[in-house]
C-alpha cells in the first residue's frame, strides 16, 4: 500500500525508539529475567554423531536434591519442524542421534549447578552408527541413513526445474562457461544465546518467553508438542541480542522449558552456552555449486544451468526452502531467457543448517557474480558492461515466474561504479591492491507464508486512548532491525505523531495480531502495511468526526504535527481524538497484509521465490592483499541499496554497515567446519568474526525507487545488503593478485595455495573441481510466461 | 554461559601463605583470571580445588626503573599498566599491546601472561566436546589427538610477552617453600605441553627484570586472523645490536607459539652475529629459522602455514630492526 509522506516524519534519520533504553542497558532480554521460585535448565546433549539410543538412565539425577523435573523422548513424543514437509525433529531425541549436541533429555533444578550435576549423572547407553559428514559420502547408499529406513542415500530433498529451452540457449551460444565453487557454511554467531523460559500463570495457562524471531511459529509448535490448545499457551518474544535467522526456527529448549514448567508447576529458565548456540545451529548451509552460462558475443545470457549440493546437516529445518533458493533469485538480476536449476540438499551427521541473512542466496550470488566476472574476461568486456547487457527491466516477468516491479539496480549500479571511481581503478592499481565489483537482489518478505492458508501474513492494530495515546499491536519482533521503530514512524507519519510517543506492543500472542515472524526480509514490506492500512482507518475515523462536529466538508480537514488542521483552526491531536471517539466509540482500527496472488507461477518449486517486491543492491570493494602471507583486507566498501523508500535512513545505514560486518566475516573467515564430526571450535574466540579493526569505511548509499506497493513506497533492507559484498571482495581479490578464489572464506592460506598455483604456471585458482556422484532426475519442464524474454 | 565448578577461594594476604596454601592438593595459582577462569569453566583442571589469589597481596603491583636502566615489572601488574609506560622499551609495549583485547588487557597481569598455560584446539573446548571426542593427555586422558603416536603433549606456548622478555634476556624472581631465587626467563619454560614450566607448582612469580639493555634494537611480530582478541599462532622476537660500522654484535630470535616453549632460533643468530647487518644477512637468517621450528595442526589456520610463515615474520622483523 503506497502513500505519500507529507509530514517528513517518514524520512527522518532518527534513533530507533528504543535506542536510550538499549544503550543505558535497561531492555530486558531473556536472561534478564527471574522469577522467584524459578528453576534452572539444563538440556544432556549427544556426545555421538550418530547413534541408536539404548537406553537413558535418570535414576541418579532424579535423586539429587533439588532436582524438580527431568525429560527425557518418551516424555515428548511428537515430532514437530518448522515446514510442514520435514516433520523429524524431536524435543528430546526418541530412538536416535543424528549429531554431537542432539538433545537428549533436560533437567530443571534449584540452582545451575545442580542441573550443571544432575545433568552429568545421567547416563545414556548408545549403540553407534555409521557417521557420515561429507557431501559425497552422504550421496551413497547406506544401510543406516540419518532419516528413514535404508538402504537407500542421504538425500534430504531434491528440486530439478527447466524454464524456457536451455539447450536451444547454450546451442545459439557464442560463448560458454562453467565453473565450480564452494562456500563454506558459518553461523548467525547472535551475541545473545538462546533461551526461553516457561511460567505457569495464575489461570494456569502456560506462558513462555523466548529469545525468538518467530512467535507465531513458536505458539504453533508449542501447542503440537505439548499437545495442548494454542488457547492454553501465551508466547512473548523477548527483545533479542541479534537473531539474523538464528532464531527463527523453533528449538529444543523452548519446548522443553514449557513442558517443564509444567510437569513442576514452577518457571523454568534454559539459555543456551555458546556451544549449544552453535549446535542448535540453522545457519548459513555449505553449498558446492555448478554454473554454466551461454554468452552471445557481445556478453548477452542465452542460457544459464545452475546445479547446487547443499549440505543440511541432521535435520530438514528451513532446508526445502534453502534449496530452493539456492536457484529461484539468480533470475531477479539478469534477465536469462532459458534457465534450468538442479539442486539436492543432503543430510550429514552435523548440526542441521537453516536460514541465515539472506537464507540460500549469498552462496549462488556468490558464485554467479564471480563467474560473470571471468566470463566478462573471457569476453573482453568489463564486469559492469557484463552486468548492464544482463539486467532486468522494472514491471517485468521472469523465466521462472517472478514478478519484478520496482528495479532501482541501474543506479545502484552507476553510484558505486562513480563514487568508487571503480573503472579507472581496475587493473590500474597496484600489484596487491585490488577492486571488485558485484550486485545482488533480495526479497521483501516471502510471497507464501510457511503453512499453508489463506489469511493474512501481518495484522496490526490500533488504539486510541482518552488523553489521545495511540498504542500500536503487532506480533512482529524486533530481532535487532528495528521493527519496532518501523512501525512507530509508518503510524506516526500517517497520524501526524512523534514515532517515540507511541505506544507500540509487539510479539506477545496474547496482546497483539499475528505477524508471521521476522524473516525473509518481510517486516517493513508485509507489517508495514498492515499498520499503515490501520492508521489510515483511523486518520479517518477523525478527520470524517472533525469535519462532523465543525459541519465542514471533509477535504477541508487534514493531519498536521500532533493536530488537526481544519481550515485555520489546529485541533489539538487528544481533542480530536476524543471527538472522535464520542462520534464512533472506541477508537480501535485494524490493517493486514496479504501478498498479491498473481506473483507466482503455478509448478512444484513455485511457492520459494515469489515476493511482493525485491531489493536491489550494488557493491565495490577496494582491498589490500598481502601476496606473502595471504592477508587480504578490505579497505573501503562502496554499498547502494535500494530500498524503494527510507522510512528511516539512519536504520537502513546501520543495516547496510551491518550486512557489510556480517558479508566480510563470509568472505575472509567465518566457517562453521568440523572435525569429524566435531565443531571446529565452538566459541567466539576459535570461530573468527571481524573485529571493529577489520571493519572499513562504508560508503552507504540509499537508492530509492518508491515502491507501488511498499509502505510509503519501502522496501527491505535487512538481508540485501550482505549478498553482493562477498563476490565483490573475492572479485577485488583478482583484481589485486590475478589469482581466483572459487572457495570462500578466503583464509590466507588459501590465498597462497591460488599464488603458488599461479607461480606454477597454473591458472592461479584455489577451489573445488568436482561434484558429488549423484544424478539428477530429469528436469520437470515449465514454460516461461508469455511475457517473459525467450530464447 | 558455562560455569565454573564448585571450589574453595583463597586470598592470602602474604606470599607465605600464599605458598603454602599452594602446597595443597588441587590448588591452582589465580592472577587477573583471565587464562585461568575459561580454562576452568572448560573444566581443563579436573583435580582443581582451591583457588589462590594473589589479589591481597601487598608489593606485587608497579614498574620501578632504576637507574642504570634496570626494569623490574612485579608480577600483578596489569598489561595495561605496561602499554600506558612510557618509560618501557617500545617492543614490551607494543607485545602487551598485542595481547587479546584491551578488557583482558585490564584484567590480565605480566605474570599470568608469561605462566599462560599452554593452549590447543583439542583441549581448549567446554567439557561436553571432549566427552565426544575423549580427552587427550593433557586433560586427563590417555592419548593426544594431534599427533597420536606420541605420547607427548603438544599444547602451544601462546603468551606475547614470553618471546619479547627472552629476546631481551629478561630473568624472573620466584619464591617457593625454599625461599626465593632467581633464574632467567629462558629456563622458566620446558618445551612440554603440560609440564611447561620448570618452576614447581607452589613457586610464585614475583617478579620480572630486564637489567640494562641500552642500545638494543628489538621488536615484537604477531601472526593471527584479527587485528584484536586472537592468541599469537606465531611470534617472533627479534633483539639485535649493531656496532657504529652496522656489524650485528648480539643477536637474539625467539619464536613463539609453534612449540610448547618460546624457542630461541640460534641457527638465525649465528647468521647475523659478527656480520654486517644487510638484506643478504637478513634473509639468510631469515631462512635458516624455517627448519627449527615445528608447529602442528592444532592452532587456528595450518601447521603448514604456520611453518612458511616462521621466515616471512623472522625477515620482516629483522627489516624492521635495520
Ligand atoms: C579471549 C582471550 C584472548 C587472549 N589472548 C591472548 C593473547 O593474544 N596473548 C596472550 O599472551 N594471552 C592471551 N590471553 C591469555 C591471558 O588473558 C593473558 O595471557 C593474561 O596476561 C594472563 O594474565 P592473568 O593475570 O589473567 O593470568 P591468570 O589467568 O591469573 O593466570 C594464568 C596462569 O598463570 C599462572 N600464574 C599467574 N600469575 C602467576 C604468578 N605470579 N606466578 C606463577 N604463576 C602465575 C596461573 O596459575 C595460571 O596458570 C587471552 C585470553 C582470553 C580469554
Amino acid at each position: 500500500m503506497r502513500s505519500e509522506p507529507h509530514l517528513g516524519i517518514v524520512g527522518r534519520a532518527a534513533p530507533r525508539v528504543d535506542a536510550l533504553a538499549q544503550a543505558t542497558g535497561r531492555v530486558k532480554y531473556l536472561d534478564d529475567l527471574s522469577y522467584s521460585g524459578m528453576l534452572h535448565g539444563k538440556i544432556l546433549r549427544s556426545t555421538e554423531a550418530h547413534a541408536r539410543i539404548v537406553a537413558v538412565d535418570t535414576s541418579a539425577a532424579k535423586a539429587l536434591p533439588g532436582v524438580h523435573g527431568i525429560l527425557t523422548g518418551e516424555d515428548l513424543p511428537v515430532a514437530f519442524g518448522l515446514l510442514p514437509v520435514s516433520q523429524d525433529e524431536h524435543a528430546l531425541a526418541v530412538d536416535k542421534v543424528r549429531h554431537i549436541g542432539d538433545p537428549i533429555a533436560a533437567v530443571a533444578a534449584e540452582h545451575p549447578d545442580i542441573a550443571q550435576r544432575a545433568m552429568e549423572l545421567i547416563e545414556v547407553t548408545y549403540e553407534s552408527l555409521p557417521v557420515v559428514t561429507t557431501m559425497t559420502e552422504a550421496v551413497e547408499t547406506t544401510e543406516e541413513p540419518i532419516h528413514g529406513d535404508g538402504p537407500r542415500n542421504n538425500r534430504d530433498r531434491e528440486i530439478s526445474l527447466e524454464f524456457g529451452d536451455v539447450d536451444a540457449g547454450f546451442d545459439i551460444a557464442y560463448h560458454i562457461r562453467e565453473d565450480v565453487f564452494f562456500y563454506q557454511g558459518n553461523n548467525h554467531a547472535a551475541l545473545e544465546a538462546h533461551g526461553a523460559l516457561g511460567v505457569v500463570e495464575d489461570d494456569g495457562r502456560l506462558h513462555v518467553f523466548s529469545s525468538t524471531q518467530v512467535p507465531h511459529y513458536l505458539h504453533r509448535i508449542l501447542a503440537k508438542v505439548l499437545e495442548m490448545p494454542e488457547s492454553r499457551i501465551r508466547v512473548t518474544a523477548t527483545p533479542t541480542g541479534g537473531g539474523f535467522g538464528a532464531k527463527t526456527d523453533v528449538f529444543s529448549h523452548e519446548l522443553v522449558a514449557g513442558q517443564m514448567a509444567l510437569i513442576t508447576g514452577r518457571p523454568v529458565k534454559f539459555v543456551l552456552t555458546r556451544e549449544e548456540v552453535f549446535y542448535a545451529h540453522r545457519g548459513r548451509h555449505p553449498v558446492l555449486m555448478w554454473v554454466k552460462t551461454g554468452f552471445t558475443s557481445d556478453g548477452r545470457i542465452t542460457a544459464m544451468s545452475f546445479r547446487t549440493f547443499i549440505d543440511g546437516g541432521a535435520y530438514g529445518s528451513y532446508g526445502a526452502a534453502s534449496l530452493l533458493y539456492t536457484g529461484q533469485l539468480q533470475t531477479i538480476t539478469y534477465r536469462i531467457p532459458a534457465y534450468r536449476f538442479e539442486g539436492v540438499r543432503l543430510f550429514t551427521n552435523k548440526p542441521a543448517c537453516g536460514p541465515k541473512r539472506g537464507h540460500g542466496t549469498p552462496q549462488p550470488r556468490f558464485g554467479l557474480e564471480v563467474h560473470l566476472d571471468k566470463a566478462a574476461d573471457d569476453l573482453g568486456l568489463d564486469p559492469v558492461t557484463i552486468r548492464k547487457r544482463n539486467l532486468v527491466s522494472p514491471n517485468t516477468v521472469t523465466v521462472n515466474h517472478l514478478r519484478i516491479t520496482s528495479c532501482g539496480l541501474t543506479e545502484c549500479i552507476d553510484r558505486v561504479v562513480a563514487d568508487s571511481g571503480y573503472l579507472d581503478k581496475r587493473r590500474h592499481l597496484p600489484q596487491g591492491h585490488g577492486i571488485g565489483f558485484a550486485i545482488g537482489a533480495y526479497m521483501s518478505g516471502a510471497g507464501l507464508p510457511i503453512y499453508f492458508n489463506d489469511m493474512p501474513q501481518s495484522e496490526v492494530m490500533i488504539k486510541v486512548d482518552r488523553g489521545g495515546g495511540v498504542t500500536v499491536y503487532s506480533m512482529a519482533a524486533d530481532c535487532g532491525q528495528g521493527s519496532t521503530t518501523m512501525l512507530a514512524t509508518v503510524v506516526g507519519e500517517a497520524l501526524g505523531l512523534d514515532p517515540s510517543d507511541l505506544v507500540v506492543i509487539t510479539a506477545d500472542t496474547d496482546l497483539t495480531p499475528v505477524d508471521l515472524g521476522s524473516y525473509s526480509s518481510r517486516v517493513t514490506f508485509m507489517a508495514g502495511n498492515a499498520a499503515l492500512e490501520a492508521a489510515l482507518k483511523l486518520t479517518d475515523l477523525v478527520l470524517t468526526a472533525i469535519a462532523d462536529e465543525l459541519d465542514i466538508d471533509q477535504d477541508a480537514v487534514e493531519i498536521g504535527h500532533g493536530v488537526v488542521v481544519a481550515g485555520d483552526r489546529e485541533i489539538p491531536w487528544a481533542e480530536a481524538a476524543r471527538i472522535a471517539e464520542a462520534r464512533w466509540g472506541l477508537l480501535v482500527t485494524t490493517g493486514t497484509y496479504k501478498p498479491p496472488k498473481d506473483i507466482k507461477g503455478d509448478y512444484r518449486g513455485a511457492g520459494v521465490g515469489p515476493s511482493p517486491a525485491y531489493s536491489y543492491s550494488a557493491c565495490v570493494a577496494d582491498v589490500k592483499c598481502d601476496p606473502e602471507t595471504g592477508h587480504v583486507s578490505v579497505e573501503r566498501v562502496w554499498l547502494a541499496h535500494d530500498v524503494g523508500r527510507a522510512i528511516n535512513p539512519l536504520l537502513v545505514r546501520g543495516q547496510i554497515e551491518g550486512s557489510v560486518h556480517m558479508a566480510l566475516g563470509e568472505v575472509l573467515m567465518e566457517e562453521q567446519t568440523f572435525r569429524g564430526a566435531l565443531h571446529s571450535g565452538p566459541s567466539l574466540l576459535d570461530y573468527k568474526i571481524p573485529t571493529v579493526l577489520e571493519m572499513p569505511r562504508v560508503e552507504s548509499i540509499i537508492v530509492e525507487s518508491i515502491d507501488a506497493e511498499g509502505p510509503f513506497g519501502a522496501k527491505e533492507v535487512g538481508q540485501g545488503p550482505l549478498l553482493p559484498v562477498i563476490p565483490a571482495v573475492v572479485n577485488a581479490v583478482h583484481d589485486a593478485l590475478g589469482i581466483r578464489l572459487d572457495a570462500i572464506p578466503l583464509r590466507p592460506d588459501k590465498v597462497l595455495a591460488a599464488l603458488d598455483d599461479l607461480e606454477r604456471g597454473g591458472p592461479g585458482r584455489y577451489g573445488p573441481t568436482d561434484l558429488p556422484d549423484y544424478t539428477f532426475r530429469s528436469p520437470l519442464r515449465v514454460d516461461p510466461p508469455p511475457e517473459a524474454v525467450t530464447v | 554461559m558455562l560455569r565454573l565448578p564448585p571450589l574453595r577461594y583463597e586470598a592470602p594476604s602474604t606470599l607465605e601463605e600464599a605458598v603454602a596454601l599452594l602446597a595443597e592438593d588441587g590448588a591452582l595459582l589465580a592472577a587477573g583470571g583471565s587464562d585461568l577462569v575459561p580454562n576452568l569453566k572448560r573444566r581443563q583442571y579436573p583435580t582443581a580445588r582451591t583457588i589462590v589469589s594473589l589479589r591481597r597481596v601487598a608489593d606485587l603491583v608497579g614498574i620501578r626503573v632504576e637507574s642504570d636502566g634496570t626494569i623490574r615489572i612485579a608480577a600483578l601488574t596489569t598489561l595495561a599498566t605496561v602499554v600506558e609506560d612510557s618509560r618501557l622499551p617500545k617492543v614490551l609495549r607494543e607485545a602487551a599491546g598485542a595481547v587479546a583485547s584491551p578488557q583482558i588487557r585490564n584484567q590480565g597481569t605480566v605474570g599470568g601472561n608469561l605462566c599462560v598455560d599452554t593452549r590447543c584446539d583439542w583441549l581448549n573446548v567446554p567439557d561436553t566436546w571432549r566427552q565426544a571426542a575423549e580427552p587427550c593427555l593433557k586433560a586427563g586422558g590417555e592419548m593426544c589427538w594431534v599427533a597420536p603416536a606420541k605420547k607427548d603433549c603438544w599444547a602451544v606456548s601462546s603468551s606475547d610477552l614470553a618471546p619479547v622478555m627472552v629476546a631481551l634476556g629478561a630473568e624472573v624472581q620466584l619464591i617457593g617453600p625454599d625461599g626465593r631465587r632467581s633464574i632467567p626467563i629462558e629456563q622458566l619454560y620446558r618445551n612440554d605441553g603440560m609440564a611447561y614450566l620448570t618452576k614447581t607448582t607452589e613457586e610464585i612469580l614475583t617478579e620480572v627484570v630486564i637489567g640494562p639493555h641500552a642500545g638494543l634494537r628489538a621488536t615484537y611480530r604477531k601472526l593471527r586472523r584479527r587485528g584484536s582478541i586472537d592468541f599469537p599462532i606465531l611470534g617472533v622476537a627479534a633483539a639485535v645490536r649493531l656496532d657504529d660500522a652496522d656489524i650485528c654484535t648480539e643477536a637474539r630470535i625467539v619464536l613463539g607459539a609453534v612449540a610448547s616453549a618460546p624457542l630461541r632460533v640460534p641457527t638465525s643468530e649465528e647468521v647475523l652475529v659478527g656480520r654486517t647487518y644487510n638484506a643478504e644477512t637478513i634473509a639468510e637468517a631469515a631462512e635458516a629459522a624455517r627448519k627449527l621450528a615445528r608447529p602442528l595442526n592444532n592452532t587456528d589456520l595450518t601447521s603448514r602455514y604456520r611453518t612458511r610463515m616462521i621466515p616471512v615474520f623472522v625477515r620482516r622483523a629483522l627489516e624492521e630492526l635495520g
